[in-house]
């Protein structure tokens, strides 16, 4: 479904990506860890397609189609969700509006029906119930005054009303209390399925308890230094990536 | 892929959506300002001789005094001989009776406006007195709301069967001389509206009039006189829109409000006149006197604006708070783009004891748009527990834009409590790439963030007009922005 072929990245003169390789099929669940600077949010926000990011080198394809040929939008289109690691306040936005905006842009660009107010409504409300989304959290302006726990469960909320094929989660366990991260997982897991894939950018073994991850991957100095089965993030908690630097690096 | 940034200056390039031009044929008058014109005019319109000499005073006040220059605004000097001071229809001898009698032409100018005044009269709740040129041509639900002792006409009409209305509170609250625009227009005015509310009577539907600069080179003086009785309420709606041209346009309006004892009065505006072209050539110069006196007792005057349009804007609706317990508000959206530059806040005058104030001005700068902020609030001696609340928040699309804020405030009563709320943000690249990725466009993204920008004002706007407010804001930030 995903396929990241030496891929390098740079922003502001500053090469953050240096080759980076990722093949994620549809059903899977990815893991990517590594330590903070290591290019993690980069990667994340070069697959949805922020400008800032310029891409040198490399490809992206998603279900076999260039990435880069595609506006952020189109992207989005095609199934790609980002979760952002630091959710963005739209101040005056209703929550629910937005939502609705966003499903609607989705499904005219794909030629679907958009929805009325009723049927959003419905599908809003049973999403919401299904991450544990407060209702009052849909009236209120997009992210603004949100605690950081509720920003990170609205990215949730909006991935499962718009229904992703490949979802990336950047960091949304952090600031997570462990009812809330059980409560995202269990969005998450509901949502699994074999069209689609995740890829989960996290620092803690402890989300992969509840996301149990096919594949986990260690990004380091901006490439993919090592990739494994879900112990590795076992390994990990224990050595460190320290650790890992008299490993076979690369491999 | 084209930067968000780049994206916004594509949209800036699109042309004013509604520029066209109507020819009908006009009966104007010779261009150039001068004693025999005001008599002109004032023969025109068969005005009694006191408001004759009312004009001529103005005038001669005029005459001594200069364009006023401390506005945050630059523009060509305004050459005042070369413009028309009267232009009408030519079928202003015989009003016409119903919308059938009503010139074609001026009916479809309407529609492509989207104003559709054949379903107005259906539009349960709306009374239009639409102003095409100098002169009204048509006026509905008139009747409906004779019963009630409502009067809402022209002002023409205004003077001639209510002369004695027009003629104990105009210039009441704007002065003849009040100032270089003000005056100009009590010599030269056209027409405009005239509103009368009875005692006690709550006015049962919004009071609108559509405003339409349209005969080439004549300056648009309108005069609206709005007064609710003692315990009286009405809604009154101004907007307009206009036709593309090339020469700029002077607009010199003045509006004044009288709110008697536990009166309340809400004034809307949504002004889109034609901006000028990308270079800032042909927009109309809005240079507006806008004046609310809460007379008497727990009196309300809310002032709420949504400013879209002109080359330059010149305008501070404000509220002399006299009645003890009175309240004034000020709500407001100014957008500049292009070259558009707004020069626009407001007054707050406190005299009576526990008056209050709010005010809450939200400026959009785009392109190479100007925005600025001016207010004052001046807290009187008298003014014993007064209040004032002012916010003034700023954006700015793009980098080539500007947002200025001046704020003045005098207190000369230690009771006063004022607060201040200020800010100004850029767009934010990260705003449109979070809209981006939830698949919504660049466009929609920006208009759906200058609209919550915007909420507190917009939530102030009669429900269709804030619809209307949303699109033009739309509109001329597609122009601009999104
Ligand atoms: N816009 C930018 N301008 C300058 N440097 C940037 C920018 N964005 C990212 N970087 C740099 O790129 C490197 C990688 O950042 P990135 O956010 O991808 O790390 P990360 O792996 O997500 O880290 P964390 O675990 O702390 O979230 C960092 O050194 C960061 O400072
Ligand atoms: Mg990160």
């Amino acid at each position: 479904m995903l396929r990241v072929s030496g891929l390098h990245a740079r922003v502001e003169e500053q090469e953050i990506l240096r080759g980076v390789n990722l093949e994620v099929r549809a059903g899977e669940v990815h893991a990517v860890m590594g330590p903070n600077g290591s290019g993690k949010s980069t990667l994340a926000q070069v697959l949805a397609g922020r400008e800032d990011y310029e891409v040198t080198a490399g490809s992206i394809e998603l279900d076999g189609e260039d990435l880069q040929e595609m506006a952020p939008e189109e992207r989005a289109h095609a199934g790609l969700f980002l979760a952002f690691q630091y959710p963005v306040e739209i101040p005056g936005v209703g929550n629910s509006y937005f939502l609705k905006a966003a499903v609607n842009a989705t499904r005219k660009a794909r030629g679907e029906q958009e929805l009325d107010a009723m049927d959003f409504l419905q599908l809003l409300r049973q999403r919401a119930k299904l991450v544990d989304v407060d209702e009052a959290l849909l009236r209120r302006p997009v992210n603004e005054g949100f605690s950081g726990g509720e920003k990170k469960r609205n990215e949730i909320l909006q991935m499962a009303v718009l229904e992703p094929r490949l979802a990336v989660l950047d960091e949304t366990d952090s600031g997570l209390d462990i009812d809330a991260l059980k409560t995202v997982a269990a969005g998450v897991n509901a949502l699994r399925n074999g069209d689609r894939a995740f890829v989960v950018i996290t620092h803690y073994q402890r989300l992969l308890n509840y996301i149990v991850p096919d594949h986990v991957h260690v990004l380091q100095g901006g490439r993919i230094v090592r990739s494994g089965g879900s112990e590795l993030a076992h390994e990990l908690e224990e050595k460190g990536y320290a650790g890992l630097n008299g490993d076979s690096a690369g491999a | 892929m084209a930067t968000a940034t780049d994206t916004i200056e594509a949209l800036a390039q699109r042309d004013y959506e509604y520029g066209f031009v109507t020819d009908v044929e006009q009966d104007t008058a010779p261009p150039g300002l001068s004693e025999e014109i005001i008599e002109f005019i004032s023969a025109k319109k068969n005005e009694p001789r006191w408001l004759l000499d009312w004009r001529l005073d103005a005038y001669r006040g005029w005459l001594k005094m200069v364009e006023p220059d401390w506005a945050n605004v630059r523009y060509e000097p305004v050459d005042y001989q070369s413009i028309c001071y009267y232009a009408a229809p030519k079928s202003d001898d015989d009003r016409p009776k119903s919308l059938d009698e009503i010139d074609p032409e001026i009916l479809a100018t309407y529609e492509k406006l989207g104003i559709p005044l054949k379903e107005q009269e259906m539009l349960a709740g709306v009374a239009v007195d639409a102003v095409f040129d100098s002169v009204s041509v048509a006026t509905t639900f008139r009747e409906k709301l004779s019963e009630l002792g409502v009067i809402f006409c022209s002002f023409s009409e205004a003077v001639q069967d209510h002369p004695e209305l027009v003629r104990k509170y105009l210039g009441t609250v704007v002065p003849r001389r009040d100032n270089f625009f003000a005056a100009l227009n009590s010599a030269v005015f056209s027409d405009g509206s005239f509103v009368y509310i009875p005692k006690g009577v709550r006015c049962p539907m919004e009071l609108s009039t559509y405003f339409r600069i349209n005969a080439m080179n004549t300056g648009q003086f309108e005069r609206t006189l709005i007064i609710a009785d003692e315990g009286s309420y009405v809604s009154y709606l101004e907007g307009c829109t206009a036709p593309m041209r090339d020469e700029n346009q002077l607009h010199a309006a003045v509006v004044e409000l009288v709110a008697h004892e536990d009166a309340r009065i809400k004034y809307s505006t949504v002004q889109n006149w034609y901006p000028g072209d990308k270079q800032g050539v042909g927009g109309i110069y809005n240079f507006v006197t806008k004046r609310g006196l809460c007379e008497g007792r727990r009196s309300k005057i809310s002032w709420t604006q949504v400013e879209t349009g002109s080359a330059v804007t010149w305008k501070y609706p404000s509220c002399i708070l006299k009645g003890d317990d009175s309240v004034g508000e000020f709500y407001s959206v100014a957008v500049s783009n292009n070259r558009q530059q707004a020069d626009t806040g407001t007054k707050m005058i406190h005299v009576g004891k526990r008056t209050s104030s709010t005010i809450v001005s939200k400026g959009i700068s785009a392109g190479e748009g100007q925005n600025t902020y001016r207010g004052s609030v001046r807290i009187l001696r008298s003014a014993e527990d007064a209040r004032n609340f002012s916010q003034c928040d700023s954006m700015l699309i793009g980098d080539r834009c500007g947002a200025h804020t001046f704020p003045y405030i005098d207190v000369a009563n230690p009771s006063a409590q004022m607060e201040h709320e200020a800010s100004t943000s850029k767009i934010g690249e990260d705003q449109i790439f979070y809209c981006n990725q939830r698949g919504i466009e660049t466009e929609d993204a920006v208009s759906m963030i200058v609209n919550g920008f915007c909420k507190e004002v917009f939530r102030e706007l009669p429900m269709e007009f804030a619809v209307e407010a949303q699109k033009l804001l739309e509109v001329s930030l597609e122009g601009s922005v999104g």
